[in-house]
């Protein structure tokens, strides 16, 4: 047992980290070498300043909850979204147990949450991603859309979470729970580059190319501002 | 059947092709012969792999089938929330299937593909502004047109629009010797309620360039006359191009790109022969669209800009109005509810609106004025936008899609619309046809001559008794 688990949290641990990083910087740099002016019928390099301003207002006024039209049109997915979200990016990176493995595997660490913060952001987390689920299952202009694929996602991003909460109020076998966490967060990790959890990456890939669109070409200079998302 | 005598593969490239396509009334036989054209799977998929790149495909790739943009789609909503016109389930059983078969799909595909590309979207982009990810559908179904056209899968109005194009340079059939005859009977015809009326062709280094929607000159030759009248009043000097003037590009509706290449090349050469400082360019969305946003594309521009400064029509009258070159009677101002219909293609897609608005406070006595709602950047597609207006097949469904605008309209509770844009006219048009709701739709030109003030010295002298 501890040998797997210091395999898990060892060699496989770096790998599942280098896979996970090393993929998302590949997919993000070949997404814009993949860009083409005049495909998309926008001219990038001469008007670049332009398009990095509206396309990083665009990426990041759309990470504010409730900060765009889109996102107050939809007030119960936008709740369910930010309660999501919060902590599938915030715990894995300042959770104090990770740090502590980063320590010991690479000698160095990122500032940890408190722990009761924690606990309410996997909680959310969770939370959030049932009722993901439900607005899926109830939604017909959401059942359309909805594919095997988009579960499969949802449970792949979902399980480290519940695993590691559950892990963490010791109930049940510890052990069990803690390996069950390792290995479902290692293969989300893992898999992330290759499927559509690449939007972590691919977000602001994808919304600063709109953004540049409408700062370069759909309005620009005419429009003034940026466009009012 | 691989290839029908009127539905195939071929565009339209000479006068005869065209006539004899337009002989099949209604494209009856051309619909009767798409439903057993061979699609060339080969082809496809090779241009798919040679134009679909990182941004297309991503696209397709990390929708998160979140369903954000149902809403946003007027077309969802006044088809009572029907599932499948929700944009993303519209894009992925379309070009996100057919990437998926990596081309490899049959007749009765395309034929579905074509039907959602021309009657479920009018390309009005307004998902794009909803979705999470920056997923713009009406880009995409725009690209889906490319594919569907050069495949012989484009409705029959619409092959026939884009070898207009090709043929005479203009949507319609319009010569430069009609062309140019239109301009001098226009010019005489006025000439006597405005003295020294002039429309002059091909003069060189004049201050403004206007170009038009062949339409007018064709069967609105009253509009051509109208933006003479003003340019009159506002003392501007300006010219037609005697080749070169139609701005429209129904290829564009089409996905012919080929044709929209050799549109706008004609408007550049224009300019280029005769130097004016600016372009002007008629009451019309996509025309704008067409040669001042995306020709510059499509004419190999790398700075993405036509070769001199091209503005829309709001944009001068706004400017005109502002520093006074045409006055408005504060008599004769507008002192009824009134409405102004945002069009997709110059104020979602260009930024506009704010011209328009600064048009109104001149125009509009102060509290007259009612907007919709949403609108400007957020407004819905009129309902005809993308060509819908022009497809007979569809016509049941475009007209479904003139509620929206409708209810937008009554909620105003305007009688007078403003619409500067040709398509949006035509679509409240039709829908006041369809519907009877009792309202009146006006270009800007009309309303402005009737409410400029005219100098002393450009009225009529009186005749001596
Ligand atoms: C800064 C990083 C991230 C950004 C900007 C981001 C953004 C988004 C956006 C815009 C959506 C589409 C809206 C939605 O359907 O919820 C989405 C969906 C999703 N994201 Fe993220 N995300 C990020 C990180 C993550 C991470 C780290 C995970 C998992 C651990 C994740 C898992 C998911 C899942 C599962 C969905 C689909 C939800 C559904 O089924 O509707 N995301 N994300
Ligand atoms: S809003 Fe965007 S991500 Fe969501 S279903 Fe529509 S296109 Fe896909
Ligand atoms: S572009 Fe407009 S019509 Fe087309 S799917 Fe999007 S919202 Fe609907
Ligand atoms: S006709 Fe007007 S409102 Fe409709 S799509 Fe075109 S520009 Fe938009």
């Amino acid at each position: 047992m501890a040998d797997v688990y210091s395999f898990l949290t060892g060699p496989c641990f770096i790998v599942s980290l280098a896979v996970f990083f090393g993929g998302l910087l590949f997919r993000f740099v070949r997404y814009f070498y993949g860009l083409d002016w005049r495909l998309e019928r926008v001219a990038y390099r001469p008007w670049l300043g332009d398009g990095i301003k509206g396309g990083v207002h665009s990426a990041f006024k759309w990470l504010i909850p409730f900060g765009t039209y889109g996102w107050r049109a939809q007030p119960f997915f936008t709740v369910c979204f930010v309660l999501f979200h919060a902590g599938a990016v915030l715990v894995p990176l300042f959770l104090i147990g990770h740090n502590v493995i980063l320590e010991e595997t690479f000698g160095f660490s990122l500032p940890a949450m408190p722990q009761p913060l924690a606990d309410v952001l996997v909680a959310a987390t969770i939370m959030g991603a049932f009722f993901i689920v439900l607005r899926r299952i109830a939604l017909a202009e959401v059942r359309i859309l909805t594919t095997w694929y988009d579960y499969f996602i949802l449970a792949l991003a979902t399980v480290p979470f519940v695993t590691g909460f559950i892990a963490r109020l010791h109930v049940g076998n510890y052990d069990f729970w803690l390996l069950c966490h390792i290995i479902s967060g290692e293969l989300m990790l893992i898999l992330a580059p290759f499927t559509k959890l690449s939007h972590i990456v691919l977000y602001f890939a994808s919304r600063w190319q709109l953004g540049a669109d409408y700062a370069i070409k759909r309005g620009g200079h005419r429009r003034g501002d940026c466009f009012p998302w | 059947m691989p290839e029908g005598q009127f539905a195939n593969k071929q565009p339209i490239t000479n006068e005869e092709a065209l006539k004899h396509l337009l002989s099949d009334k209604g494209g009856k036989q051309y619909y009767a012969e798409m439903a057993e054209l061979d699609v060339d799977t080969e082809k496809l998929w090779a241009s798919i792999r040679k134009t679909c790149k990182s941004r297309t495909m991503t696209w397709l790739e990390i929708c998160a089938h979140c369903g954000m943009c149902a809403d946003s789609c007027f077309l969802y909503r006044c088809n009572d929330r029907d599932p499948e016109q929700v944009p993303a389930f519209k894009i992925q059983s379309t070009l996100g299937e057919m990437v998926r078969r990596k081309g490899q799909v049959d007749n009765a595909f395309m034929r579905r593909a074509m039907d959602y590309a021309w009657s479920r979207c009018t390309c009005c982009n307004r998902c794009g502004q909803f979705c999470p990810h920056g997923i713009d559908m009406g880009v995409m179904f725009s690209y889906l047109r490319g594919l569907l056209y050069a495949q012989g899968f484009v409705p029959w109005e619409l092959k026939i629009g884009a070898g207009m194009h090709r043929v005479y340079r203009a949507q319609m059939d319009v010569t430069t010797e009609d062309w140019v005859d239109t301009c001098e009977w226009m010019a005489e015809e006025n000439s006597e309620e405005w003295p020294g009326l002039e429309i002059p062709v091909d003069l060189e280094d004049a201050d403004i360039m206007y170009t038009l929607n062949a339409r007018e000159p064709k069967h609105y030759p009253e509009d051509v006359a109208e933006a003479a009248i003003l340019f009159h009043l506002a003392g501007e000097k300006w010219t037609v191009p005697s080749k070169g003037w139609e701005q429209t590009s129904l290829s564009l509706f089409a996905g012919d790109w080929e044709a929209c290449r050799m549109n706008v090349e004609e408007v550049y050469g224009a300019i280029e022969r005769l130097r004016p400082k600016r372009v002007i360019g008629t009451e019309c969305g996509h025309a704008h669209r067409a040669t001042v946003i995306e020709g510059p594309y499509w004419a190999g521009r790398p700075d993405g800009k036509p070769p001199v400064e091209y503005i829309h029509y709001v944009e001068w009258v706004a400017e005109a109005l502002r520093t006074g070159k045409i006055k408005i009677d504060p008599a004769k101002k507008i002192r009824e509810k009134v409405t102004l219909q945002d069009s997709c293609n110059y104020v979602r897609n260009h930024g506009l609106g704010k011209f328009t608005r600064e048009i109104i406070s001149y125009i509009v006595e102060d509290g007259y004025f009612v907007e919709m709602g949403p609108n400007r950047e957020y407004n819905y597609c009129c309902g005809g936008g993308g060509g819908f207006n022009g497809v007979g097949m569809y016509r049941p469904q475009r007209n479904v899609a003139l509620k929206t605008k409708r209810d937008q309209i009554l909620a105003t509770g305007a009688k007078l619309v403003i619409a500067p844009c040709h398509n949006c006219w035509d679509a409240i048009r039709d829908l006041e046809e369809e519907y009877e709701i009792g309202i009146r739709w006006s270009f800007l030109k009309p309303l402005l001559i009737s409410m400029a003030i005219v100098p002393e010295h450009l009225k009529p002298q009186e005749e001596d008794e």
